[in-house]
């Protein structure tokens, strides 16, 4: 029978409750990362269409990209593509249907942050 | 009672359209940006803060050219499948259907800009 008590009655336990496991907090992070590197996108772009119009629009463009805020926004997202591209390859090792068990996917999360961290240091001492 | 089968009842309501071959492509893109990500990020980190001629210069070379080209296409193109997995999961109804056509646009005009700005430099025009 339909419950006639519908929105009455107690929910189950949602989001908030939860204490979040790494690999929850990777997953929204993916997607974050995902979303956020799309802004990047915008400004990469746009710093090569400005070297390929002329040296005075490089000029804006390349005053932008090294400024405090550009200085910023290319850190964050130097973190963001990392994460994404290491938490990117346990995605596919997972596509192949392996690694799923709980110590697994914790030891692989662990793994993953740490060489995203490394790939970050690498990146600025080579830059 | 109805005389209709089970088969005719089913057809055309299912899934069952593209199938997989979302999922596959963002796949496939994802794994040439496997090789394409430390391809471009390490010449465009060093060469970034460097001045015009430069910089010109290092994305007139052929290698950096094609890289940057191979990059930003593969780049836009993943996004553009990420993000519309993303807009599926959250967003319903019309808004779903502006906002996958907004952004698919949106990927692709990048996209162009990114492959012209690129192929302008290189081919010195």
């Amino acid at each position: 029978m339909a419950d006639v008590n519908r929105g009455d009655r107690p929910l189950s336990p949602h989001l908030q409750i939860y204490k979040w496991p790494l690999n929850m907090a990777m997953s929204i992070l993916h997607r974050i990362t995902g979303a956020g590197l799309g802004v990047t996108g915008v400004l990469v772009t746009w710093w090569f269409l400005a070297l390929a119009t002329s040296p005075e629009y490089f000029e804006t463009a390349n005053a932008v990209m090294t400024s405090w805020f550009g200085d910023l926004a290319l850190f964050l997202s130097l973190i963001a593509i990392w994460f994404h591209y290491v938490n990117g390859i346990r995605h596919l090792v997972w596509d192949t249907g392996s690694s799923f068990g709980k110590k697994r996917v914790r030891q692989s999360g662990i793994i993953g942050l740490i060489s995203a961290a490394i790939l970050v240091v690498i990146t600025i001492v080579v830059a | 009672m109805s005389y209709i089968t089970n088969r005719k009842r089913a057809e055309g309501l299912g899934s069952a359209k593209a199938g997989t071959q979302h999922f596959w492509h963002q796949r496939v893109t994802a794994i040439a940006l496997l090789f394409l990500v430390p391809m471009f990020i390490f010449p465009f980190a060093y060469n970034l803060g460097d001045g015009y001629d430069a910089v010109r210069a290092a994305y007139a070379h052929p290698i950096n050219a094609i890289v940057a080209i191979a990059f930003l296409a593969t780049a836009w193109l993943h996004f553009f499948q990420g993000i519309q997995v993303v807009i599926e999961d959250y967003v319903h109804g019309r808004m779903e259907l502006v906002l996958i056509i907004a952004m698919r646009l949106l990927a692709a005009l990048f996209a162009l800009v990114g492959v012209f700005a690129i192929l302008k430099i290189a081919l010195g025009a």
